[in-house]
């Protein structure tokens, strides 16, 4: 039978389980409104490490970890890992999950790999093809601002839409049976521009992306906005939500009672400073594993919508004056 | 046809973004500059006539007041401290020489790990490059310029 639904979503006749999932974060998240749930806050940005980017593979290395503790499991009995961040060629990857011996697909979704991991990890289990894998994914507010932006101790003046990049890593082990929750069903979006140059108002840059794989959503699986308890986005922003929901109004859609963004939930705007809210592949990792997973997993929210979204730019492509595609996958998750 | 109807769905949407996107308070910010700047500025007035007072020409004033300057700028980025006055001042904070030692500063200190030729070598002007590169070629330009005009005898 087959599990292709409508135009590009999958609906899997064995749902995929997540058994286990671990965050690790770094000391203004832990300050922030989800901080007490986080699996490990860590107050050194460094993280032991002597630069950026090893510490990013550290914090990969402790999420990784902690989800298979939590699981009973050894990495042994991993069977693929699915894994990406935000640095080019993903080094904090490659480096982080060096010691798990894991047949590793390291991938690239921007601030949507957490969404694209799960994806793909759900696929190939339930084609068969595994019996465990692990989807994991992490960001670095130095490492991504060094990469992408300026030196952190460069002053200047953020603009309001701007978002802060999250320090974190989210992993997450899935399997045929147990734990509480289940992948039933995806849909793997396209890359969508709608022509914004302003790379520091990525809200607006992925807002269309976003639109464009919950419409499609909807489409594909024939639902509504009220067939999920939440719809939530990985890092649009107070900006980006705004835009979102006119988008899907323009299609016919009011998703403004359920909508909610990773990037609002993770830091208090009043006190943290952090303009349109927290971004990066960590954001909805994290918040995903801290938040989210506990709420269906209690049963409290009985299927929800995951859609992180990414801004599919680079330093060059920047400089190059060209503008800021943007991408989502959403991931539909129930309790079970 | 398609590409046409395309752009004019970006500048729609470009527009609509422009709308829902907050924007700084310009006045207020202008007046934060307008304070900071002022500040540093005195500062480098308060040195140039102490200087002055120690008996020092003008000219030996003017190269402490820019040392001293750019002294304080750079322990302050060591400190992670300007950034904080730039978040408030802006402009303010990063037009004077103070905001050019900052950006030189601040990729030395944060290329230090990519070693002393391939870090620090390479990437220290990755801010402060296109000042140094322009404020060169324009002041070479505006020199060309008044060598042509004392030719022609107008000045």
């Amino acid at each position: 039978m087959t599990q292709m639904m409508g135009q590009q979503s999958i609906q899997f006749d064995k749902a995929v389980h997540i058994i286990s999932a671990a965050s690790v974060v770094g000391k203004k998240e832990g300050e922030g409104p989800l901080g007490n749930q986080f699996d490990l806050v860590c107050e050194d940005p460094m993280f032991g490490e002597k630069n950026w980017e090893t510490a990013e593979s550290t914090i990969q290395k402790e999420a990784a970890q902690t989800a298979l503790g939590k699981a009973k499991l050894l990495p042994t009995q991993i069977r693929y890992l699915f894994a990406g961040d935000l640095l080019g060629q993903l080094i904090a990857t490659s480096f982080g999950v060096q010691d798990m011996n894991i047949p590793l697909f390291g991938i690239y979704g921007a601030c949507s790999t957490c969404g694209e991991s799960l994806t793909l990890g759900a696929m190939t289990i339930n084609a068969g093809y595994a019996d465990r894998v692990m989807a994991l994914t992490s960001s670095h507010f130095a490492s991504a601002e060094k990469e992408f932006r300026f030196p952190l101790e460069y002053g200047n003046q953020r603009p309001l839409a701007a978002t802060w990049t999250v320090t974190g890593s989210g992993a997450f082990v899935l399997a045929e049976n147990g734990g509480h929750a289940r992948i039933s069903g995806v849909t793997p979006g396209k890359v969508v521009d709608f022509g914004v140059k302003d790379s520091l108002n990525m809200g607006a840059c992925m807002a269309p992306a976003a639109c464009d794989t919950i419409y499609q959503n909807f489409m594909d699986f024939n639902r509504q906005p009220e067939d999920y308890d939440k719809i939530i986005t990985g890092d649009l922003g107070y900006v980006g939500q705004t835009i979102l929901v006119d988008l899907l109004k323009e299609k016919g859609f009011d998703i403004s009672k359920v909508h909610m963004d990773c990037g609002i939930e993770i830091y208090d705007r009043e006190t943290q400073d952090t303009h349109s809210g927290g971004s990066g592949c960590g954001c909805s990792a994290v918040t995903l594993a801290a938040m989210i997973l506990p709420k269906l997993e209690k049963g409290s929210w009985k299927r929800i919508l995951f859609v992180p979204t990414g801004a599919l730019l680079s330093p060059v492509s920047a400089h190059e004056g060209e503008t800021v595609p943007g991408i989502a996958h959403g991931v539909v998750i129930e309790h079970c | 046809m398609a590409d046409v109807s395309k752009e004019r769905k970006n500048k729609e949407y470009n527009d609509y973004v422009k709308q829902v996107t907050p924007t700084h308070n310009l006045p207020l910010n202008m007046a934060k500059a307008f304070l900071i700047g002022g500040i540093i500025c005195v500062i480098g007035q308060f040195i140039m006539n102490y200087c002055g007072k120690l008996g020092l020409d003008k000219e030996t004033s003017g190269g402490w007041c820019s040392l001293i300057l750019i002294l304080i700028a750079v322990i302050l980025t060591g400190f992670n401290i300007y950034p904080k006055i730039v978040k408030f001042g802006g402009a303010g904070a990063l037009v004077p020489i103070t905001g050019f030692a900052n950006s030189v500063a601040a990729p030395a200190i944060e290329f230090q790990k990519e070693g002393q030729v391939f870090g620090i070598g390479c990437k220290i002007f990755t801010i402060a490059g296109p000042v140094i590169l322009y404020g060169i070629f324009t002041s070479w330009a505006l020199g060309f310029i008044y060598w042509i005009l004392k030719i022609c005898g107008v000045v």
